[in-house]
């Protein structure tokens, strides 16, 4: 079993963009491009998040994703502005094979459920981004602002998103994000002995190395946005993936 | 020879038919089962729970349909996913029966035999091919299929197994008897793998 390597691609005003801890939207290029070099290079899977969408108070740009998932040959997980079945069923509708969800999870507390009902469990990321305070504690955050999520256990939490039936866990380093100098390997290490199911990772890949780390720290998956966007020290952008060989010497070392 | 997507709302059956015709074929969708009697070549996606799946063709009144274009007519019938699982005797997932053409049922990952991974499988695989067939060829280079379940097929006769894979165990992921395949794994999202595939199901007399 070969851990998947999932590029993930932020959607903003149409374009796509890659972030530094949240912040600081860099445009690198056109949404469709991107995914025409991604089947290309065979990728396992790709992630697009529209960042915008639930901040904005908008669902999701539904001609867009259709435009995307028509270009997609490998397996699309869509989030960013998802409300409710409505939105859910239109995406399926559109030949999105999975969703990510995290605010709706708040104010919507029977998505989870209903989406695994329906379209499976294993159709159902729940995103959690997770931040941590002054004190170096992992803390839930809300980059919207649309949830108060203060009092809440982050490993609470974890274990209430995957008991509703979440078929992954989207676990996102929110101060790793753009950095690209490895990922929070502890993190990975404390949800994955929690979770029964895939947990993927995400935030702060700068090396193949940084992404075998994070499988041995407990990881089934790693999601990677800057260093699959950009290339050199001053971060050119150049769309990139390691070939198949190289993905899976990674594993045999 | 145009394909017939069954779409009783329990598959991704756009990306199928999308696939299809990037290869050349003409798949339609068709969701009453009267107007796919005259169908030459079906296909039965899926995703989600086998109940659900049963349920959903039952109650679209598919059952018939299908019986009577896999077993009486012969034409190719492809399930894909928990379209290959509905086309078993039962599962360990529902209480339903399934549509019985194969001697096989579908059964949950002993997690005693999983070590770390985790269920659902989910990612791609390397196929072993298990006997001459139309579809699937290895022999070049091995082909791999993204995968994405929580139970798998066990065959009473081993010649019904067309493919296995691994994932902590051997387990069969692609099923033929006469005109009949079933496929665990996703074609329509295999990259250059589920093209061939396409290709050798839309060849296929």
């Amino acid at each position: 079993m070969t851990p998947r390597i999932i590029p993930c691609l932020l959607l903003n005003e149409n374009g796509l963009v890659k972030t530094t801890k949240f912040t600081n939207p860099k445009y690198v290029g056109d949404p469709i491009n991107a995914i025409r070099i991604f089947n290309e290079k065979e990728i396992d899977e790709l992630m697009v998040v529209d960042i915008k969408a639930t901040s904005e108070k908008r669902g999701p740009d539904f001609d867009l994703i259709e435009q995307l998932a028509s270009e997609c040959f490998m397996p699309l997980c869509y989030g960013g502005g998802i409300r409710d079945m409505a939105d859910v069923k239109n995406l399926f509708n559109l030949g999105i094979e999975k969703v990510a969800i995290q605010t709706a999870v708040e104010l919507n507390p029977s998505l989870i459920r209903q989406i695994a009902d329906i379209y499976g469990q294993q159709a159902v990321v729940v995103s959690i981004d997770i931040k941590r305070n002054w004190l170096g504690k992992p803390t839930l955050y809300s980059n919207s602002r649309s949830v108060k999520y203060e009092s809440k256990n982050w490993k609470e939490y974890l274990l209430h998103v995957a008991n509703q039936g979440a078929g992954e866990l989207l676990l996102n380093a929110v101060d790793r994000d753009g950095v690209m100098k490895g990922m929070d390997l502890e993190l990975i290490s404390e949800a994955s002995k929690l979770l029964e199911i895939p947990l993927v990772a995400i935030g702060g890949v700068g090396s193949l190395e940084n992404i075998k780390e994070a499988t041995d720290a407990g990881a089934s998956a790693v999601a990677v946005g800057s260093y699959f966007v950009f290339q050199g020290p001053h971060k050119a952008v150049l769309i990139t993936y390691p070939k198949y060989k190289e993905i899976q010497d990674l594993w045999k070392k | 020879m145009k394909i017939t997507i069954v779409d009783c709302g329990i598959g991704n059956i756009k990306s199928v038919q999308r696939m299809i015709e990037y290869v050349g074929g003409t798949a339609v969708i068709v969701s009453d089962p009267n107007l796919a009697k005259n169908a030459e070549k079906l296909i039965l996606p899926g995703v989600g729970a086998f109940d659900s799946g049963m349920g959903a063709l039952n109650g679209n009144g598919w059952i018939d349909t299908l019986n009577y274009l896999a077993l009486e007519k012969k034409i190719p019938v492809m399930g894909i996913c928990l379209g290959m699982q509905l086309l078993c005797r039962r599962s360990d997932e529902g209480v339903k029966n399934g549509l019985g053409w194969f001697d096989a049922d579908v059964v949950s990952f002993d997690p005693n035999k999983l070590g770390n991974l985790k269920i659902p499988h989910m990612g791609w695989a390397d196929i072993k091919v298990k006997k001459v067939n139309p579809l699937l060829h290895d022999e070049v280079e091995a082909s791999r299929f993204y995968h994405v379940h929580k139970y798998h097929v066990v065959c009473d006769n081993e010649t019904d197994v067309l493919a296995e894979a691994v994932y902590g165990i051997n387990f069969v992921n692609a099923i033929s008897k006469n005109n009949i395949f079933g496929v665990q794994f996703h074609p329509e999202k295999s990259h250059k793998f589920g093209m061939r595939f396409f290709e050798n199901f839309i060849k296929l007399a």
